[in-house]
């Protein structure tokens, strides 16, 4: 059985058809992108699989278990972890706290014993520094272990989210754009950490525009053009067929 | 989360042992007992304000609740200060919890207006309720024992309160720097990738206003029993305006800035007492003043001037 299902998913937003009908499945342990021209419905697909949206019709099972219209805390409960295209990094809080955040779920969360300093509650947290920061190694930012947060560069934010993500120790972690905005350096380094992070037997869902990345990286890849599917296989596959180059270069290309 | 941030709470501490000696008179035994209070309820809105970056515009009412259990259930029931004291911060608590749900649905002004209607009525309720509460009169409230022993002299007052607001302060820190503050500082920062983070926004949002509300409601008690006599002014609108001025002034996010918000407000009205008349005015212009010249408030904005964590 496959980790994520996705089945006939449809969302409307008022007479805009973000997403419509969109079939695919994810086996546990690949990379799987999500690609297509600029408004295809990539990150709208993402939030709805999150659970930033509710579907307007369609189902999403994970490991067989209905899971749209879930809220995303309850996602990450069940081990879903994502990324934003546009940051969501907390600029009020330390880079190292940014990350033991993701962790959220897994510790002691009671206010009184925390206002009280109950000694397995400061416990916890040292050892969860030390985690965070072993974490924030594993993404390459070492130098920022110590940084506050808004005086972070963007391409080193853009890996701080996934160290966030990471902490929460996720089944399934989507990735919007990991690449965007970023030099070609930043880019190939980014490239080798989710080869990292796949290999550490996340399962990574992902969206990108850069072609040369995501060819690289993908088991599987899924194309979209204004909100439907267009194709789904590996890149060879989807490298070659018609439509897809037609939707990227034009119909006469 | 700086290891130093605890240094504050020893000088907090020690400023707060040394203050008796040096007070000249009980005028100021008195004024360091209102600010000392004060600096207790802020610290409890400064989480809800600062931290968790949500507001409360009616937090007075919820001191009205406190006060006025301390007042009408030891006058009219026959109960025990202490067990009165613990009914109207229960009582709060289930108010706070039981309109919080529906009022943390709504973000920025909505909010505001909402908080600001729930202080309102209570108000409303303490003023009419004349044949419990005095009415606009106000009542008078009884003694509070501890243990046999009864809180009378100013002395007492000033060491109960110094005690109340050293462990505040403590308590603040540890709850800020722990994984329930975390998430309240992260669902500040971006609501969203909290939420991702598997933070249950609502009810962190819920938990907090509840928290505050409750403190707010237990310094209500303290301060009538200190006072001795409770009046619906305790519960209106200005009061909440007032609390929430120190929590910005001060600094939001800063548990020292609570207290220096709290002592300066607190203290300017006296020490502008002199320009007869025209203090309302001055206090106006100083608070305008602090607002364009340091927005994040007085405690933050000095702390990056000097290099230091606040």
């Amino acid at each position: 059985m496959a980790l994520l299902e996705v089945k006939q998913l449809s969302i409307q937003f008022g007479g805009v058809k973000a997403v419509q009908n969109v079939s695919f499945s994810i086996e546990a342990g690949i990379v799987y992108a999500v690609i297509g021209p600029n408004g295809a419905g990539k990150t709208t697909l993402f939030n709805l699989i999150t659970g930033v949206y509710t579907p307007t019709s369609g189902s999403i099972l994970l490991d067989g278990e209905s899971i749209a219209g879930k809220l995303p805390n309850e996602l990450a409960r069940r081990g879903v972890a994502r990324t934003f295209q546009n940051l969501q990094i907390c600029m009020n809080m330390s880079a190292l706290e940014n990350v033991m955040v993701g962790a959220h779920l897994r510790l002691d969360r009671n206010p009184l014993k925390a206002a009280l300093r109950f000694p397995s509650i400061t416990r916890r947290d040292a050892e969860l520094r030390e985690e965070s920061a072993e974490l924030m190694r594993f993404v390459g930012l070492e130098k920022y272990i110590k940084a506050r947060a808004d005086s972070m560069p963007y391409g080193a934010l853009k890996r701080l989210e996934i160290a966030r993500a990471l902490a929460l120790k996720p089944r399934i972690i989507f990735l919007d754009e990991p690449a965007a905005g970023l030099n070609p350096k930043e880019t190939i380094e980014v490239d080798a950490l989710v080869r990292k992070v796949a290999d550490s037997g996340v399962t990574v869902v992902l969206v990108e525009h850069d072609m040369k990345m995501v060819m690289n990286l993908s088991d599987r890849i899924l194309v979209l053009d204004y909100g439907k599917k267009l194709t789904e296989g590996t890149g060879d596959e989807v490298r070659k067929n018609p439509d897809v180059i037609a939707a990227y270069l034009g119909a006469h290309a | 989360m700086k290891k130093n941030a605890y240094f504050g709470l020893y000088i907090v501490i020690a400023i707060l042992l040394l203050l008796p000696f040096v007070l000249p008179n009980s005028f100021y035994m008195d004024l360091a007992i209102r600010m000392a209070i004060n600096a207790v309820i802020v610290l409890g809105l400064n989480l809800l304000i600062g931290f968790a970056g949500q507001i409360s515009m009616g937090h007075a009412g919820f001191l009205g609740i406190g006060a006025y259990a301390s007042a009408v259930l030891p006058t009219h029931f026959g109960w025990h200060p202490l067990l009165a004291m613990g009914a109207g911060a229960l009582a709060t608590g289930m108010l706070a919890a039981l309109v919080a749900r529906p009022i943390f649905k709504l973000k920025g002004h909505y909010l505001a207006m909402a908080t600001l209607g729930l202080g309102i009525i209570i108000n409303i309720v303490l003023r009419n309720e004349a044949a419990l509460t005095g009415g606009p009169d106000g009542m008078a409230v009884p003694s509070l024992g501890l243990l046999g022993f009864e809180l009378s002299s100013d002395k007492h007052w000033y060491w109960v309160v110094a005690l109340l607001l050293s462990v505040s302060v403590w308590a603040s820190l540890n709850l800020i720097d722990s994984p329930f503050g975390r998430a309240l500082r992260a669902l500040h920062g971006s609501e969203v990738a909290s939420q991702v983070a598997g933070v249950n926004v609502v009810r962190y949002k819920v938990s907090i206003f509840v928290i505050s509300a409750v403190f707010a409601s237990l310094m209500g008690s303290v301060t009538a029993h200190y006072v001795g006599f409770v009046t619906p002014n305790f519960a209106d609108f200005f009061h909440s305006i007032e609390l929430v001025t120190m929590v910005v002034i001060g600094g939001m996010a800063s548990v020292y800035g609570s207290l220096v918000g709290a002592v300066l407000l607190t203290a300017l009205p006296q020490a502008l007492a002199t320009f007869e008349g025209w203090e309302t005015v001055a206090f106006g212009t100083i608070l305008m003043v602090c607002m364009i010249f340091m927005p994040r408030g007085l405690v933050p904005t000095l702390a990056a001037k000097f290099g230091k964590g606040a």
